[in-house]
């Protein structure tokens, strides 16, 4: 069982992934410079946040163009794991792996707390170790986290049962109160039609442990770990 | 490119590059001739203000550096104290006032990219910022702009260049109206064994310009920072850089990958005074010479003269110094990173700098000169007449509130003490993943990874207290940071001061800083807490006055247990409360937020402080913390002993307003920080004094304790033994803060006028 995190110019969370996989999940992560053209077998790659190319011209827009993402894409349409976390979102939806655009949050700043977040999906590769409405408490940290899909494209979306996360109040309850950033349908994460792209602004690596705040991210990582050992 | 089209150098050209008559005469002496343009360039930087501390070198000396842990001391780019484990911190303040008095976004956001530089290139890794700013009042909307401008461009730099803003403080004073100050402090982890230092040596050796490219932005930007801004600054925009955060990010990671590789000899960044500084603080710390070629450096824009390119300020540029069969694997590295490398210029053993244009000499003077030369004044010092006339105040003259909730309400609300979650919540204070202690407690806590150990690590000063007492004012200042960190349960190991000060040319703003510096001495010696670097900022001056005297501390202190970490909130309903520390000294609103908020006065003396004592406290703390006596520890401040309880209640984020309003009764996944608010039920009538004193009074020296009622003895004896005084005030209660016969209010409301205020005003 093989992770990749990849690392493109100002990447910031590429050390924390490679943290939360290494500590978390007990397990050596493979480090892939943007450059590469080789994934080395890897069967889980991790797009980390941080500010790729400085966030320049539109957050991920340059780096999609680097020459490790054709090779991540042929893994996608391979059925094989990918999860973008922050910038790492905003990058999928530049590549098209994943639909939609990420638009400056509606308060116009940047955003660092820590959010609730309702499992919409238990089923998918990414959250078979969460309950369905479980409410877990995870970080965001973005400016650019207000997702947005034209109404026909969203209807799609929903009613394909892609929203995997939604910002929610502790209870659940899911309301424009608790949407940090103006997010449609308060949306935090989502995948492709297929289940194998996972697409979220909040930080699961950095609730990897109490006492840091939560460590309600390693369901997320422990669950692909699962899905992982079962598929062999 | 010639020499013979450089400018004719002569006095006027001189003084307009900032020298004095004195000055420009020391020079034609150690030139032996008129120095060419460039090399009156290069000398009127070096000893500007900025560069050669040449007003403050003689206080500065007196500071006390040395202790077991300190493994560098001032004098190179970061103090680094050892913390075990084969690992060091490094750690630095500045100062970025000027730039950002006239370009608010830009002058933080590059001030952020020099401080890191420092630390980064000691071959640390920065692991925490914290940003102390002071501002007017923001009911003034100019005040608004720069505030807004600050924490905006603070918060865009540092979360694109993956370095956690951990905390800060922000303190409100029409007295920072038109000057602001925007400080920053960086901190790193380095391995001992990789400590790297900014020395050019090794005769024969190459030297490398890498990273961006040399512009012509920020000529001059470090003789504009030794000036007082004036209605003109705003003209002198140029003068301040653009920052590039994700160039600073590749340079970072570049450099560390440089330093881990065993390339370099020595490194050094490119911040005030540009190539100027950095090749020759080089070539002077290893007793060398350099010669340099300026046209094989990497230009961003034709037609840059030599005079140019030395004073350049660009941004995102670093000097390496190393052996010449080094050359192609750095240069490959660099490349990597997408980042400029190129070789100009070599180590000589001639003791001089010499500037070249391909094969002609543009300047030629001995490093010696610029550096150990360099002006040393001892300014004259005056005591300034409004101390006599404020320390006359009466405080039994001041009419008592009829109403103390409202009163207690509107501290509450005064931005100097209001939450400033709407400032932090812009900054990312989490990326590395060490902080367990977030924004909002006393002080910022980071674990240290591969370790049982965390540190914590705070800002501290009050203006006010400084402008009314600058000796006690500037001992509180590292007091208080102390007190700080031994209620998060750490020791101190160092500090870093920033000394923003007005013009020193006036003999009572001299007096101010030489006073100050004494004070911190006084504290540093009692507490026994070297100073390992600092920065000092002068002519922080606006049309009518100077600002506050404003020696800022910034100190770092060790956990050896994380299962230490301690937070100033209240943890449980039940639990006893505690007054510690000094319970004698007599109560003064002397340059209390009180004082100011609620009936508009600076006036009197500053809070008085014995410095025994608070050693007391200190010890008592961290001995209590590690028998695990403490729920909960929190240094009495602004607002006085009211203020400090009511922050107890209410700073804890995971009760904040969101969580709290929604039903607790509902849900099927009960998040384990849910519970319900906590309140107070005290009596402080014990205190000396009338009602208003004892709730807003700021005496110094104490804190506010909390533990288990099961523990209320062996806390009591610990006190004792240690012999520091302790006062039961009452319990962790629920939904009300009750101080009896004084303040009885709801818990919701206490938070609502405290987290609101700086949103409100900002809106």
């Amino acid at each position: 069982m093989k992770f990749g995190v990849i690392t493109f110019p100002g990447s910031n969370c590429d050390y924390d992934c490679h943290q939360a996989v290494e500590e978390g999940l007990g397990l050596k992560p493979v480090r892939i410079w943007h450059r590469e053209t080789d994934l080395q077998g890897c069967d889980c790659i991790i797009l980390p946040g941080g500010f790729s190319y400085g966030d320049y011209l539109r957050t991920g827009a340059i780096a999609r163009f680097s020459p490790v993402m054709q090779k991540v894409k042929e893994h996608a349409e391979r059925g094989g794991l990918v999860i973008g976390i922050c910038n790492g979102f905003q990058i999928l939806l530049e590549s098209g792996l994943l639909p939609g655009a990420m638009m400056v949050n509606r308060g116009l700043q940047f955003v660092c707390q820590t959010v609730n977040l309702s499992v919409e999906r238990n089923d998918l590769a990414f959250t078979n170790k969460l309950e369905k409405k479980q409410v877990i408490r995870i970080p965001i940290a973005h400016k650019e986290g207000n997702y947005y899909l034209d109404q026909r494209s969203l209807k799609e979306l929903e009613d394909n049962h892609q929203v995997v996360f939604r910002y929610c109040d502790q209870n659940g309850r899911i309301s424009d109160a608790e949407n940090p950033n103006g997010s449609q349908n308060n949306i935090a994460g989502i995948v492709n039609q297929k289940g194998n792209v996972l697409g979220m602004m909040p930080h699961p690596e950095r609730a990897m442990e109490a006492l840091l705040g939560s460590d309600q991210g390693r369901l997320i990582f422990d669950s692909i770990k699962a899905h992982l050992q079962k598929v062999g | 490119m010639s020499k013979s089209q450089e400018p004719q150098v002569d006095l006027k050209l001189a003084e307009s590059f900032g020298l004095n008559t004195e000055e420009y005469q020391s020079i034609l002496k150690i030139m032996g001739r008129t120095p060419s343009y460039t090399e009156l360039g290069i000398f009127s930087v070096l000893w500007s203000e900025h560069c050669s501390y040449k007003n403050s070198k003689a206080m500065l000396k007196l500071f006390p550096t040395r202790a077991a842990q300190v493994l560098q001391g001032p004098g190179e780019n970061a103090g680094i104290v050892d913390i075990g484990d084969g690992l060091g911190v490094a750690m630095k303040v500045e100062s970025h006032n000027h730039p950002s008095a006239i370009e608010p976004y830009q002058g933080a956001a590059t001030g952020i990219g020099g401080i890191l530089r420092d630390i980064f290139t000691m071959g640390a890794r920065p692991i925490a910022l914290m940003d102390p700013l002071y501002f007017g009042s923001l009911d003034d909307a100019h005040v608004r702009h720069l505030f807004g401008g600050v924490v905006s461009g603070i918060a865009d730099y540092g979360n694109c260049v993956g370095v956690p803003t951990v905390g800060g403080s922000v303190f409100f004073d029409e007295s920072y109206t038109t000057n602001p100050l925007v400080n920053v402090l960086a901190l790193g982890i380095v391995e001992n064994k990789k400590i790297m230092k900014g020395i050019a040596k090794g005769i024969g050796n190459i030297i490398l310009a890498v990273g961006a490219t040399t512009g012509r932005d920020g000529i001059h930007g470090a003789t504009f920072a030794s000036e007082e801004l004036s209605e003109q600054s705003a003209a002198k925009r140029p003068s301040v850089q653009i920052g590039d955060p994700f160039t600073k990010k590749l340079l970072l990671e570049a450099t560390l990958e440089l330093i881990d590789s065993g390339l370099a000899v020595g490194i050094q960044d490119m911040g005030a005074a540009g190539l100027t500084s950095s090749s020759i603080e080089m070539a002077s710390r290893a007793r060398t010479g350099i010669e340099m070629d300026v046209s094989k450096i990497p230009l961003r824009e034709t037609g840059m003269t030599p005079y140019e390119i030395m004073l350049s300020e660009s941004q995102e540029r670093m000097v390496v110094v190393a052996p010449p069969e080094n050359a192609d694997k750095i240069k490959a590295l660099f490349d990597k990173w997408e980042l400029h490398c190129a070789v100009i210029g070599r180590v000589t053993g001639d003791g001089k700098v010499r500037i070249k244009w391909q094969d002609e000499v543009f300047a030629d003077i001995p490093v010696k000169a610029l550096v150990d030369d360099a002006p040393v004044y001892h300014r004259e010092s005056k005591e300034p007449e409004y101390l006599a006339e404020l320390h006359k105040f009466d405080q039994g003259k001041v009419e008592q509130p009829k109403d103390l909730n409202k009163t207690l309400l509107q501290l509450l609300a005064a931005p100097t003490i209001a939450s400033k979650r709407w400032v932090y919540k812009q900054y990312d204070h989490q990326v590395r993943t060490n902080t367990a202690v977030l924004p909002g407690s006393d002080a910022a806590v980071l674990r240290v990874r591969g370790t049982k150990k965390a540190i914590a690590l705070t800002t501290d000063c009050n203006g006010r207290y400084v402008y009314l007492e600058p000796f006690t004012g500037a001992a509180i200042a590292v007091a208080e940071a102390a007190r700080n960190l031994a209620c998060s349960g750490a020791r101190p190991l160092g500090l870093t001061d920033c000394l923003n000060f007005g013009n020193p040319y006036k003999p009572e703003v001299f007096y101010q800083f030489k006073r100050s510096v004494e004070g911190i001495i006084a504290a540093c010696n009692s507490l026994q807490i070297p100073v390992i670097s600092g920065n000092v900022s002068f002519y922080n001056e606006s049309l009518t006055h100077s600002v506050y005297p404003t020696p800022l501390i910034g100190m770092v202190g060790l956990i050896e247990n994380l299962a230490d970490i301690t937070t100033q909130w209240f943890k449980q309903e039940g639990d006893v409360v505690y007054l510690a520390g000094n319970l004698s000294s007599k109560p003064d609103i002397g340059g209390s937020e009180y004082l100011k908020t609620v009936h508009k006065l600076v006036t009197g003396k500053c809070p008085e402080l014995d410095l025994e004592k608070e050693k007391a406290l200190h010890s008592f703390l961290l001995s209590a913390i590690s028998s695990k006596l403490l729920r909960s520890a929190h240094d009495c401040s602004e607002g006085g002993v009211a203020v400090a309880l009511a922050e107890c209640c209410i700073s804890d984020l995971s009760t904040s307003q969101e969580k709290i309003k929604v039903n607790l009764s509902a849900g099927p996944n009960p998040s384990p920080e849910r519970r319900g608010e906590l309140g107070l039920d005290a009596d402080i009538s014990g205190l000396a004094g009338r009602s208003d004193l004892k709730l807003f009074a700021e005496n110094q020296s104490r804190a506010i304790v909390s533990c288990q009622a099961a523990d209320v003895e062996k806390l009591e004896a610990e006190a004792k033994r240690l012999g520091v005084e302790v006062m039961k005030l009452g319990k962790v209660g629920s939904n009300r803060f009750v101080i009896k016969g004084m303040v009885d209010l709801p818990v919701s409301e206490l938070r609502k006028a405290w987290e609101e205020a700086i949103p409100d005003k900002m809106r």
